[in-house]
């Protein structure tokens, strides 16, 4: 089936690039978090 | 009562000041007729080798009278607001205390009777070059096409020229925040145009509605820049 | 000030919940999207992607009105806070990613359905000047200057946004309306939608609404790390400064 590849490209898509973007957030918190000492940060 | 009219004359007189210190500095600068008007001319050449047709040009000449005009847009926009950043003029502005509406309608001003030269000198070349041919009621319909287009264009060039003065990048940022905003002036602007220029033997009345487009994009841009431009100015 | 890298910075119990009920929803999702739903009568297999575009399109149009909303809460003065801007950026970023996913998936979709990526259908258009939009909404975040100058800008930006894209979209509808008729109105979506793709939609839309308020729980944190990051950094570099001036 030829749509087959478009369908679960469309998921992939999806799924794929949130989770780069998850990386690139815990990614970039963890180097900011290294300099606030965890006292400092309001939601602990 | 008397208040109110106080600070509106004080509007006035501040958006007069402005407007003519910036006609005064592109008169003595030339940038406009120098660089951006030659730009714009070659512009609508390559155009015109682009499509190499008579007839496809006669076609579009509306959209691509236009579309010069917004790209030519650009740099006068980033022309106006260098002049600004440049030497802290801007913060002076600022510390003036002269009321930022002022500010916002002076400089909109100016670059509204830029924007006027700009569109005057590419209809005359779109005559010329891709034998666009206007009629008398026509020509009443693309001047007040030309009015509200440059207007809208100028409020929004002013808005966002104001947003991103100063900022490193600027030159490539304004591009993505204006073009996206004005896109509904091109597509009025370009409709009007047709039926002025009679393209595809599209009716003169059929460009009036267009018009009433260009003109409400024009009056809520200048209201909301006018009440905005203060927020982006004082730091 | 620790100096071993933490591998949960931003996380909270609370979010430590809500991402694996948000990871066991996308696992069902796909299980259901992908397998289990039956094709539509009318549009086939492709009905699959649906379950993931009409969410994420969703999603990304309350991601930016939650951005205009935190801009207006900025900019006024009785509720004037940083938190607001940074949610405002946060809510911004995942909409785009969103609104990128769902633009994607859509002419995929699209090109299965219609035979083509790509119509100049008003709501299509709309949604790419909405996006070209957002992108220049964080590319001007990226400016630099203080904190407030860039909340200050950003939410004035955010603000106009909403005056732009109504515009955009009446001017768009008049001029497609001389070229074509409206090709959504043929679309049979939701003509016959059975129960369980009614329920793999409503899954979808839980679930990107959770992966919406985990994303952007984290993402305001981080921000608010590289916002203390950069005044201590400022902090320190100007002590620096006052040392060598007293020697």
């Amino acid at each position: 089936m030829d749509d087959l590849g478009f369908i679960l490209g469309s998921y992939l898509v999806t799924f794929g690039s949130i989770s780069l973007y998850v990386a690139s957030v815990v990614r970039r918190s963890r180097r900011a978090g290294r300099e606030v000492p965890r006292e400092q940060r309001p939601w602990t | 009562m008397s208040e109110t009219r106080r600070a509106f004359a004080s509007v006035r007189a501040t958006a007069r000041l402005i407007a003519i210190k910036d006609l005064r500095i592109e008169r003595r600068g030339r940038v406009l007729t120098n660089q951006v008007l030659p730009f714009a001319l070659i512009v609508m050449v390559m155009f015109a080798f682009a499509l190499d047709s008579d007839a496809v040009l006669e076609r579009v000449a509306p959209g691509l009278v236009w579309l010069a005009t917004l790209f030519s847009t650009l740099f006068v926009i980033a022309r106006s607001f260098a002049v600004e950043s440049a030497d802290g003029a801007l913060d002076q502005l600022r510390t003036s205390g002269a009321p930022s509406a002022g500010i916002f309608l002076g400089k909109a001003l100016a670059l509204m009777a830029q924007l006027l030269v700009l569109v005057v000198v590419l209809v005359a070349a779109a005559v010329v070059l891709y034998r666009a041919d206007i009629s008398g009621q026509g020509g009443v319909l693309l001047v007040t096409t030309a009015l509200a287009a440059t207007g809208g264009l100028a409020a929004v060039g002013t808005l966002y020229g104001g947003l991103s003065a100063g900022a490193k990048g600027r030159e490539t940022l304004l591009p993505l925040l204006v073009l996206p905003v004005v896109a509904p002036v091109l597509i009025g602007a370009t409709r009007a145009t047709e039926s002025a220029f009679g393209t595809n033997g599209i009716a003169v009345s059929e460009g009036w509605p267009w018009l009433g487009l260009l003109v409400v994009f024009a009056v809520l841009f200048s209201v909301t820049g006018a009440i905005a431009f203060g927020s982006l100015l004082d730091e | 000030m620790t100096t071993t890298s933490e591998r949960n910075v931003t996380g909270t119990s609370f979010t430590r919940g809500l991402g694996i009920v948000t990871l066991l929803g996308i696992v069902l999702l796909v299980i259901l999207g992908l397998f289990v739903s039956p094709a539509d009568v009318n549009q086939g297999e492709s009905v699959r992607i649906m379950y993931a575009h009409v969410p994420g399109a969703w999603l990304a149009y309350l991601a930016f009105i939650v951005t205009g909303v935190s801009s207006a809460a900025y900019l006024w003065k009785r509720t004037r806070s940083l938190t607001w801007d940074r949610f405002a950026g946060a809510s911004a970023e995942v909409g785009v990613l969103f609104m990128g996913i769902s633009l994607v998936t859509g002419s995929l979709w699209g090109r299965i359905t219609w035979g083509t990526y790509w119509t100049w259908d008003a709501r299509l258009t709309t949604t790419a000047f909405l996006f070209v939009t957002y992108v220049g909404y964080l590319a001007v975040r990226g400016l630099g200057g203080s904190h407030h100058q860039r909340a200050r800008r950003s939410a004035v930006l955010a603000l106009l946004a909403v005056l732009e894209i109504p515009l955009v979209h009446f001017s768009v509808r008049l001029w497609n309306t001389l070229h074509q008729e409206a090709s959504v109105a043929g679309r049979g979506t939701d003509v016959t939608m059975d129960g369980l793709m009614l329920f793999s939609l409503f899954l979808g839309v839980v679930v990107f609404t959770l992966m919406y308020v985990w994303l952007v729980l984290h993402r305001q944190r981080a921000l608010a790390l590289q916002d203390m990051v950069e005044d201590t950094g400022l902090d320190a570099a100007l002590a620096a400064r006052r040392a060598e001036a007293a020697v």
